[in-house]
C-alpha cells in the first residue's frame, strides 16, 4: 500500500498537530497570520485523519499503542477500531472545514479573542480524537476533560455578555454532573476488572454485581453530554450563545461524543438486561419528540438549531434502542437496521447540523441578529447561503433527496419489518414517532427557511445584510455537496457503516446483505435523481414563464394590499402557534397579554412572549435558588470574628480529643 | 534526671494558669519568658550532652526567654497598654476552664497509644495542656497582644511535644519549632501593625470591619 503509517499513529500525529496548532496564533506577534497557520495545520491534521479513516474502513488492522507514563493508573493505550473510525470521519471532515470558515467569521484582525479562540478549538478537536483513541478509563477522562473544558472557553468566548456567563456556568455545572458519574462508571469498571484499561468487548457479563450500577451511570454522564432527556437542559443555550463556528462542532462533534461512550459502555458487556434497549428506546423518543416541539417555539435562530439538536440525538438513540431490543429478541433486522439507521444518522447529523451551524453564522454576519423575527428577505441578499441553508434545511427534515432521508428510512423499514413479524409489535410504534417527529421538523424548518429567507426585511439590519465571503462559503458548500452526495448514492452510507454495524452488532456479512437489501436503496437512487431532474426542469420552465410574462413583482405575503409594511409579514412566532398550542404541555410558553387601559384611546400596550426550559426553568433554578437559600445560613459561620474562627479550631481540637474515647 | 524534668514540666503548666488568671500584659509576657527559659532547659535534661545541644539551649533560651519577650514588651510600651481590659470570657472562668483543660489533657494523655519510654513521663500531659492554654489565650482575650501571648504559649506546647522526638529527628524539631515560631512573630506583627494603623487601636475584634457584607 501507499499509506507510509498505520491508522492509529495517524491518528495520533494529527490529534498532536491539531492540539498544537493554535500555538503560533497565542505567540505570534501577528495574529492573523498566527490564524492561518492554525487553519493550515487544523486542514493537514484533517487531511491525515481522513487517511486513517478510509485505512480503517479499507480494513487495515490499527495497531496498540501502549505508552507507559509515570501515573499509577496502568499504561496508557491508544488504539481504533470500526466503532472509532465512524465518530473519526464527521470529525475530521467538520474540523476542517471550521478551521478555514473561522478565518472569515473570526478573523484575528477585527476580533482580538480570536487567538483564544483558535487555540481552544484544535484542542477540543484533540481531546475529541483522543476521547474516541483512548483505551484505557483514567487516559479517557483526561481527554473528556480537557474536551469539555476547551468547549467551556470556546463557548465562553464572548465572556463580557452576563447571557454568555450564565449559560457557561450552566455548561461547566452540567458537564462536570456528568464526569462525576463517569468517575463513578470507571471506578466500578476498575473494580470489577481490576485494570482501568477498557475489557474487551463483549468480555463482561451482564450478572456481574454492578453492570446494572455501571450501565446506569454511563446513561447519566453519557447521555449528559449528548443531550439525551432530561439532561438536555444546558445544551440550547451553550449551544445558541457560542460563536457558530464552535456551535457547529460542539453539536455536530460534541454531542456525538456522549453517544459514543455509551456505544462504546455496552459494548463491553456479553448480553445486555432486557430493559436497557427499552430504556434507550423511550429515551431516544422523548427527546426526538420534545427536542423537536421546543425547536418549533423558538425565535432565536441558533437556540432552534440547538433544540433540533436534541432531536436528533433522540433518532439515534431510537436507532441503538431498536437494535438492542432486536438483539434481545433474536431479530437480526431490527439489530442491522437499527444500528445502521443510528450510525447513519450520526455521520449525516455530523454533516447537515455543521452545515447548517455554519450557515447561521453567516446569516448573524450578514444581518447581524440571532432573531428570527427580525430577518426576512435574505433569499435575494444572500442567494449561495440560502441555497446551502435550503440544502441544510431539506436533509435535517429528513426529506429525499438529501442524506438525512437515508438513515430515517433504515429505521423505518426496521420497525416496520421485524417490529411486526417478530414478537415485538411494540417495536412498530417507532415508525410512527419517527413520523410526527418528522413532521414536527417539517413545519420547523419551513417556519426557520421561510422566515428568514422570504418576505420582505424586517429590520433595517436584515435589509443591509450582504453575502459572505468565499472562506465561510467554501467549507458549507463542500458539506452541501457531502449532503448531497450521500442522499443521491445512499449505498456510500451504507458502506461507511457496514464494517461498524458487523462489528459492533455481532451480524455476519451474508445476514447484513440480507438485511440491508430490504432498505430500497437502488430505487432510492433513481427516484433521487428523478426528483432532483424534475425539480430542475420544474424550477427553469418557471423562470422561463416568469421571465416571459409582464407581471410586476410583490412581495411575498403582499397579499394584494397596496402599500404593505414588513410588520404586516408572518413572524415566526405567528407561523408556529398552532403548533406550539397544541404541544403546549411540552413547549409551555410564557405569554403576558397586552392590557388595554385608557377610556376613548387606548394606551400603548407591550405583548411579551417567551419560550420558557421546561427543566431548566421549572426544576433545575428553583432547587438551586432553595439549596442556596439553605446554604446562606452556612455563611453565618462566616463572621468575621476572629476569636471565634479560633474557637472552631478549638472545638474541633477537643471535639477529636474526646473522639478518641 | 527525668524526675526534674517532670518538676520543671509542672512548673510550666503552673506558669499556664499564671496567664490565665493575670490581667496585667507586662506580667504575662514575664512569664511566657520564663516558660521560655524552662523550654530551653529541658532538652539538656533528657539528652546527653553535646556541644550541639549546649548551642541549642542556648540558642532557644535566647530566643524564647529573652529577644521575643522584649520584643512584645516594647509592643507593649509603645501602645501604652497596660491591661487586657474586658475580656470574652473572664479571669475566674478562663482559669477554671484552665484547670479544667488541665486535668482533661492528663486524661487524654492517658489514652494515647504512647511508646513505652513516654508513658510514665509528663511531657504529653504537659504539652497538651500548654497547648490548649494558648488556644484558650487565643480565642478569650481581645488585645492583639494578648493573641500574641497566645500563640506564643501555643508554640511552646507544640515545642514540649517536639521534645519527645529529639532523638528520633532532633534538627527537624528545632528547626520546625523555630521556623513556626518565626511565622507566628511576623503574622502577629503584620497583624497589630496594621490594625493599629487601620484603627488606631490593636483591637482584634474590630477586624469585623473587614468582612464583607
Amino acid at each position: 500500500m501507499f499509506f507510509f503509517l498505520e491508522p492509529t499513529a495517524y491518528l495520533l500525529t494529527a490529534a498532536t498537530i491539531l492540539a498544537a496548532s493554535g500555538v503560533p496564533g497565542l505567540l505570534l506577534r501577528a495574529p492573523l497570520f498566527g490564524q492561518r497557520i492554525a487553519a493550515f495545520a487544523v486542514v493537514i491534521a484533517s487531511l491525515l485523519g481522513e487517511i486513517a479513516v478510509i485505512q480503517l474502513l479499507g480494513g487495515s488492522p490499527a495497531a496498540f499503542y501502549q505508552v507507559d507514563w509515570p501515573l499509577p493508573f496502568g499504561p496508557a493505550l491508544f488504539s481504533t477500531d470500526h466503532l472509532s473510525t465512524i465518530f473519526l470521519f464527521p470529525l475530521f471532515l467538520v474540523t476542517g472545514c471550521v478551521s478555514v470558515y473561522s478565518l472569515a467569521y473570526w478573523p484575528a484582525s477585527e476580533q482580538s479573542s480570536a487567538g483564544k479562540l483558535t487555540f481552544f478549538l484544535g484542542l477540543f478537536a484533540a481531546a475529541m480524537v483522543l476521547v474516541v483513541v483512548a483505551r484505557n478509563g483514567v487516559l479517557f477522562l483526561m481527554a473528556w476533560e480537557v474536551m469539555a473544558l476547551s468547549a467551556y472557553f470556546l463557548l465562553t468566548t464572548e465572556q463580557q455578555s452576563s447571557a454568555v456567563q450564565r449559560v457557561g456556568t450552566v455548561y461547566l455545572l452540567a458537564t462536570h454532573t456528568g464526569t462525576m458519574a463517569l468517575f463513578v462508571m470507571f471506578s466500578l469498571l476498575r473494580s470489577t476488572t481490576g485494570t482501568f484499561a477498557f475489557p474487551a468487548s463483549h468480555a463482561l457479563a451482564q450478572t456481574l454485581p454492578y453492570a446494572t450500577l455501571i450501565i446506569v451511570t454511563a446513561l447519566v454522564g453519557f447521555g449528559g453530554k449528548a443531550g439525551l432527556m432530561p439532561l438536555h437542559f444546558w445544551l440550547p443555550g451553550a449551544h445558541a450563545n457560542a460563536p457558530s463556528h464552535v456551535s457547529a462542532m460542539m453539536s455536530g462533534l460534541m454531542l456525538k461524543m456522549g453517544v459514543y461512550g455509551i456505544l462504546r459502555t455496552l459494548s463491553f458487556f456479553v448480553a445486555l438486561p432486557v430493559w436497557v434497549g427499552w430504556v434507550i428506546l423511550l429515551l431516544g423518543a422523548w427527546s426526538a419528540v420534545n427536542g423537536i416541539a421546543l425547536a418549533t417555539g423558538q425565535r432565536d435562530l441558533k437556540r432552534l438549531l440547538a433544540c433540533s439538536s436534541i432531536e436528533n440525538i433522540g433518532i439515534i438513540f431510537i436507532g441503538i434502542g431498536l437494535a438492542l431490543v432486536g438483539i434481545q429478541a433474536h431479530a437480526p433486522y431490527l439489530v442491522v437496521c437499527g444500528l445502521s439507521g443510528a450510525f447513519i444518522h450520526i455521520v449525516n447529523h455530523g454533516l447537515f447540523k455543521s452545515l447548517l451551524f455554519l450557515g447561521s453564522g453567516a446569516l448573524i454576519h450578514g444581518a447581524g441578529t440571532r432573531e428570527i423575527d427580525r430577518m426576512g428577505g435574505l433569499a435575494r441578499r444572500m442567494p449561495i447561503t440560502s441555497t446551502l441553508f435550503l440544502v441544510g434545511s431539506l436533509a435535517i427534515c429528513g426529506l429525499p433527496p438529501l442524506n438525512g432521508f437515508v438513515g430515517e428510512l433504515f429505521l423505518y423499514v426496521g420497525s416496520i419489518t421485524d417490529g411486526i413479524t417478530a414478537p415485538l409489535p411494540l417495536a412498530a410504534l417507532v415508525a410512527p414517532v419517527l413520523a410526527l417527529v418528522g413532521g414536527l421538523a417539517v413545519i420547523t424548518f419551513v417556519k426557520l427557511y421561510g422566515i428568514i429567507f422570504l418576505g420582505t426585511p424586517r429590520s433595517a439590519a436584515a435589509a443591509h445584510s450582504h453575502e459572505a465571503s468565499g472562506f465561510m462559503n467554501g467549507p458549507m458548500i463542500l458539506l452541501a455537496i457531502c449532503c448531497l452526495a450521500a442522499g443521491m448514492s445512499p449505498q456510500l452510507l451504507v458502506r461507511l457503516v457496514t464494517p461498524v454495524v458487523g462489528f459492533y452488532g455481532d451480524v455476519a456479512g451474508d445476514l447484513f446483505t440480507q438485511a440491508s437489501s430490504q432498505v430500497p436503496l437502488l430505487p432510492l437512487t433513481f427516484v433521487n435523481i428523478l426528483l432532483v431532474i424534475l425539480t430542475l426542469i420544474i424550477g427553469a420552465v418557471y423562470l422561463v414563464r416568469l421571465r416571459g410574462s409582464s407581471q410586476p413583482r410583490s412581495t411575498t405575503w403582499g397579499c394584494g394590499y397596496l402599500e404593505p409594511t414588513p410588520r404586516m409579514q408572518y413572524t415566526g412566532t405567528s407561523f408556529s402557534e398552532l403548533v406550539v398550542n397544541l404541544l403546549g404541555t411540552i413547549v409551555a410558553p410564557r405569554r403576558e397579554r397586552p392590557v388595554m387601559t385608557g377610556v376613548i384611546l387606548p394606551r400603548k400596550a407591550a405583548f411579551h412572549y417567551a419560550v420558557t426550559e421546561t427543566v431548566l426553568d421549572r426544576v433545575l433554578s428553583p432547587i438551586f435558588h432553595w439549596i442556596g437559600l439553605g446554604f446562606s445560613y452556612l455563611r453565618k459561620l462566616q463572621h468575621g470574628q476572629l476569636h471565634i474562627y479560633m474557637l472552631y479550631i478549638f472545638a474541633t481540637l477537643f471535639v477529636l480529643m474526646i473522639w478518641t474515647h | 534526671m527525668s524526675a526534674f524534668a517532670d518538676q520543671l514540666l509542672v512548673l510550666v503548666m503552673l506558669i499556664n494558669l499564671v496567664m490565665l488568671g493575670t490581667s496585667r500584659l507586662v506580667f504575662s509576657i514575664r512569664a511566657v519568658a520564663v516558660q521560655g527559659v524552662i523550654l530551653g532547659i529541658l532538652p539538656g535534661l533528657i539528652n546527653p550532652f553535646s556541644g550541639h545541644l549546649a548551642g541549642i539551649t542556648a540558642g532557644i533560651i535566647l530566643a524564647k526567654g529573652i529577644v521575643i519577650p522584649y520584643l512584645i514588651g516594647n509592643a507593649v510600651h509603645k501602645a501604652q497598654i497596660r491591661r487586657e481590659v474586658e475580656p470574652f470570657i473572664g479571669y475566674v472562668s478562663t482559669l477554671l476552664l484552665g484547670a479544667v483543660f488541665t486535668a482533661l489533657s492528663f486524661a487524654f494523655a492517658e489514652k494515647l497509644p504512647l511508646a513505652p519510654e513516654h508513658k510514665d513521663l509528663l511531657f504529653v500531659p504537659a504539652s497538651i495542656a500548654t497547648l490548649l492554654t494558648g488556644f484558650l489565650i487565643l480565642t478569650t482575650r481581645r488585645k492583639a497582644i494578648s493573641q500574641v501571648i497566645g500563640y506564643l504559649v501555643m508554640e511552646n506546647g507544640i515545642f514540649v511535644f517536639g521534645l519527645l522526638l529529639t532523638e528520633a529527628m532532633p534538627v527537624m524539631v528545632e528547626a520546625g519549632a523555630l521556623l513556626d515560631l518565626l511565622v507566628g512573630i511576623f503574622v502577629m506583627g503584620i497583624v497589630i501593625n496594621h490594625i493599629s494603623r487601620e484603627f488606631s487601636s490593636i483591637d482584634t475584634s474590630r477586624l469585623r470591619a473587614l468582612k464583607e457584607e
